[in-house]
Order: structure tokens, then sequence, then C-alpha cells
């Protein structure tokens, strides 16, 4: 039995419950055990038994979810992988994951990741690293990498992240698995520990597309927590497209600066099975994108900046320091931060300081406008935009912690949609010297049911296989 | 290029100490950044808007009714040091 479940999906594993065919609670422990004994660092805090009140025969049908420290769940550690919050409980869940448990996945645990979201690795964890389970040597991604190495590993269903720059896709990419970021909006924010505001938005990290589009259909909505939430505009069905005839896609990025040999010629072979499946393609320019790094790391540390200033030893979380307030909060800053959250909070107040806000902050602001300008453009001539979500496969533990900016070129085609509000969703393309390559599939505002659709063609069409990393 | 005064001054708005190796490597570390960053300056802006946001709402209000709030205890469960009143902090003067 065991065997055979680890090779449902979640989509096939809430059938089965439904059908009578399993029981949610040996889901639950099947889920709970592996989550346990998970040797990638996967999870900081792990459920102790299937909840008493679980909605199984909901449309989600019991399966358990990883869920991103970054979300609040009520009673349970909630860090965002930051010692400033070492044993913070939050007194209410997030919306989202309140609406996931309500329609039936209970919280499996709290998956690993980079400390408040901040960084491509999963190295900037305040508990640890998170190890890609296609090469233990090297990183899952970030900052959502707990989440992608546990439902690439088989430790969990599926789960949900985090995406402000990439935090989603990019991770998904480097464990060959689907992460869709959802239309800035869709989805409410409330209960997730603010990186940047502007950006923030929560979404699945799933085995198939089918099992993303589940999850995110239950997501959605508008949330009176949330003023910048929004009603979404029509329903989401799941994927059902085995063809892509009358779809034209836009290809962007391939000739990029940069980018690995191995992702251009998976990125290609996935293209050419686009075309097989009568999708018309082109490729299109986006002229200002590659700006999008500058003004992500503009905006994103300016809006973390504000957003952190509440971790001052007052409220919550930990204390540093025996003086005065002052250096009671410099001290606790000091030592409740790690070096990613620091630098980048320090870019951010610089960035927002007497005498520069314009000159970087301001300038930033009139990008991210060329930038959503050049989307509206390539939306006028094609439905889908395609591109690498990852220049380069998973690389090793330890390669570019000593260069943030080599860092952050891992960001660059994920960027540019966070920054327009877009969603985009990253399935996998195949795998570059045993390591998995994404691709990335990016529509206009509110478009996640067509994304996913042709997502779904295209990945059967493809025809990857995770069983390897599953092991 | 920032200097090490610049990165004491930034680092004292944020209220974070930061060690001489920090220092340091913070004065480094922003340069660098930055320096990438610039590009964006070379761009013509003129006469665009930024964008503050993406999503094209405006004055989303709700009805004004008074609802329960937190209870304080729970609220002040998490901190790390409350009396039975409020959030204990040391001496803005000490």
């Amino acid at each position: 039995m065991s065997a055979e479940l680890l090779e449902l999906t979640a989509a096939q594993a809430g059938e089965k419950v439904r059908a009578g065919e399993i029981k949610p609670a040996e889901l639950f422990d099947f889920y709970r055990q592996r989550a346990a004994s998970d040797q990638l660092g996967s999870y900081l805090w792990v459920a102790g038994e299937a909840p008493a009140d679980s909605a199984s025969g909901g449309p989600l049908g019991g399966v358990p979810l990883g869920v991103k420290d970054l979300f609040c769940v009520k009673g349970v550690p909630s860090a965002a992988a930051s010692r400033i919050l070492e044993g913070y409980k939050p007194p209410y869940t997030a919306t989202s994951v309140e609406r996931l448990v309500a329609a039936g996945a209970p919280v499996l645990g709290k998956t690993n990741m980079d400390e408040f979201a901040m960084g491509s690795s999963n190295e900037n964890s305040g508990f640890g690293p998170v190890r890609n389970p296609w090469d233990t040597e090297r990183v899952p991604g970030g900052s959502s990498g707990g989440s992608a190495a546990a439902v690439a590993a088989g430790n969990a269903p599926w789960a949900i992240g985090t995406d402000t720059g990439g935090s989603i896709r990019q991770p998904a990419s480097l464990c060959g698995i689907v992460g869709l970021k959802p239309t800035y909006g869709a989805v409410s924010r409330y209960g997730m520990i603010a990186f940047a505001s502007s950006l923030d938005q929560c979404g699945p990290l799933t085995r198939d597309v089918t099992d993303a589009a589940l999850l995110f259909r239950h997501m959605i909505g508008r949330d009176c927590c949330d003023s910048t939430s929004l009603d979404y505009p029509n329903e989401v069905e799941l994927p059902s497209a085995e063809r892509l005839d009358g779809i034209r896609f836009g290809i962007w990025g391939l000739g990029e600066e940069g980018v690995e040999p191995g992702v251009v010629e998976a990125c290609k072979a996935a293209i050419a099975k686009i075309e097989e499946l009568g999708g018309a393609v082109e490729e299109i320019e986006l002229p200002h994108a590659g700006y999008g790094l500058s003004a992500y790391y503009v905006i994103a540390p300016a809006e973390a900046s504000a957003n952190l200033a509440r971790y001052d030893g007052v409220r919550y979380g930990i204390r540093s320091g025996n003086g005065d307030l002052l250096s009671m909060y410099e001290n606790t800053r000091h030592d409740g931060f790690g070096a990613e959250v620091k630098r980048r909070i320090m870019l951010g107040t610089y960035a927002l300081s007497s005498g520069y806000y314009d000159a970087y902050y301001g300038t930033a602001q009139r990008v991210r406008t060329k930038i959503a300008d050049d989307f509206k453009d390539a939306f006028g001539r094609v439905d889908i935009v395609v591109t690498p979500t990852s220049p380069s496969v998973a690389f090793k533990l330890g390669e570019r912690t000593k260069d943030p900016l080599a860092m952050y070129l891992s960001d660059y085609f994920t960027v540019p949609m966070s920054l327009a509000g877009i969603p985009a969703v990253s399935i996998p393309a195949g795998l570059s010297e045993g390591l998995p390559v994404g691709l990335q599939l990016a529509g206009p505002a509110f478009s996640e049911g067509r994304i996913l659709d042709a997502a779904h063609a295209l990945e059967k069409a493809i025809g990857f296989d995770g069983a390897a990393a599953r092991g | 290029m920032i200097d090490r005064d610049q990165v004491l001054h930034v680092a004292r708005l944020a209220r974070l100490k930061l060690t001489d190796e920090e220092v340091e490597r913070m004065s480094s570390e922003l340069s660098a950044v930055l320096d990438h960053i610039e590009n964006i300056s070379q761009l013509d802006l003129e006469g665009v808007e930024p964008t503050t946001a993406v999503v094209e709402l405006e004055n989303v209000l709700r009805a004004d009714e008074p609802r329960p709030s937190w209870p304080r205890e729970q609220m002040l469960e998490p901190a790390p040091d409350a009396s039975d009143e409020g959030f204990r902090v040391p001496s803005p003067g000490a």
C-alpha cells in the first residue's frame, strides 16, 4: 500500500479517500511519518497526529498540506524561519491556510524556508538549510525550498509557499515540480508574515498541474482582512486540455546572457512540444524585463525594511540586551536577524533614506510601470509568455553564499512577472545532467485557468517523471 | 560606493547593531549591489507614472461596525516581557 500511496498525486489520493478506498487517517499518518523522518531539512514542525475534525469529505479529500513557515497557523510555531521569531505561536491562522483546511487539506507541517522569504537557495534559514532530493549536495532553491523539496521527495503530497520575486517558481523549477504564483490580489495575504507587501503572493507547489489548480481554486477570493484581495472574476476549472491549437506562445529569454546551455536545450525541447500540440510559437521582446532585477532589489528591500521594523523585542520573539530602549532594539535585531535579512534591511533603509528616495524607489517604481507595459504589449500579440524559470539548474550548497549578486541573478526570469503582478507557473521541462529544468508560462492578470490548462497539455506531452526524487 | 560612515548612519536608522566585521562586509556588498542597480538610471523614464500597486482598487471600505478585538492576555502572551497591563520595555532614557 505504501508504495502505491506514494505514487498517487494529491488529487488522485483525494479521489480514493472520497471513494472510501483510503481512510483519511491512514493517508495523513503515511505522510506524517514521511515528514517526521525527512532527511532533507524540509520541515521545521510536523503535526503530531491527524486532526480529529479534518474535513476529509471536502473537495480536497483530506490530503495533508505542507505549509511554509511564513504562514501563521494558530497555536503552531510560525517563525518565517527567523531566530527573531523563535517560539512564536500566532493566535490566528492565515486566511489561505484556513480556506484550504476547510476544503479538506489538514496541515501536515511547517516547511523550512529562507528567513523572511529572502533568498534563492534556502541557505538563509535561521534553522539550517534544505537539501535537494535530486542531489543532496545541491540546494532546493528558495525561498519556498522546504515546500518544494518536501513535495519532490514525496514527504508532502502537496504544499503552499509564497512568491515575492520567484520564491515559488524557482524552487519548483530546481526540484522538478509545479509551482504557481497567482495574480497579485487573487489570494489573501492575511496571516502571511510580510516581506514586500506590493509583491507578496501565496500559491501551490505540487507534483502536477492538476494538483496546483485544485489547491489554487480553493485559495482564491476576497478577504475582508486583506484590502488588496479581490473577488476572482471567474470559476477556475480543473485543467483538461490535450492540445494547444490556436494558442499563441511568445518566447523570451533563451538568448539572455548567463543561461546554462542545458537549460536552453531542455526549454527548446519543451517549446518543440508546444508546436507539436498545435500551439503557435514566436519570439518576443520584453525590452525592460532585463531591468526587473534592479527594480526588484530596490522595491523589495525598501518594503521589507519597513515591514521588518516591527521586530524589536517588544511584542513577540526574542529580546537581547540590558541597556536602554535603543540598545535593546539594536541588540535584539542584531542577534535575531541573519546576514541576508540584515543586508536587505540596510539596502532598503538606504534606498528610502532622505535624499535617495526618488533616485532609487521612485525610479524603480517607474521601471515597474515600463515592465508592466511590456507585458501588456506582449499580450496584444500572444496569449502566453514562455521563459526558462531559472537560468541554472540546482547549484551546490555554499556555491553562491559569498556573492549576494550571483544569488540574486537566480530570479532574473521570475522577477518581471512579480513586478507586473501577473500569474506564472513553472513546470518541469526535462533534465539537464540529471537535474530538473523548469519552464515558466505567464499570462495576463487572472488568466490562471488558461495558463494552467496549457501547462497541463504540455506537461502530458513532456511526460516528466519525478519518481527518482521520491526514493 | 557606500563607506563606513554611511553604513553606520543607515544601521542607526534601521535600529540595527553591526559588528566591525559586519560593517566592513556590508560596505563592500551593498556597494556591489548598488553598482548593479545603477543600470536603471540609464533608462529614459521622463513622464512615466510610478507603479505603487498593481491592483486597480480605490477606497476599499467596509461598514464601520464595532467588533470584538483580541483579548489583552492573548496579545501579551508571546511578549518577551509583559506585565498584567502591557508590554514592558527598558527606559528610553536609561
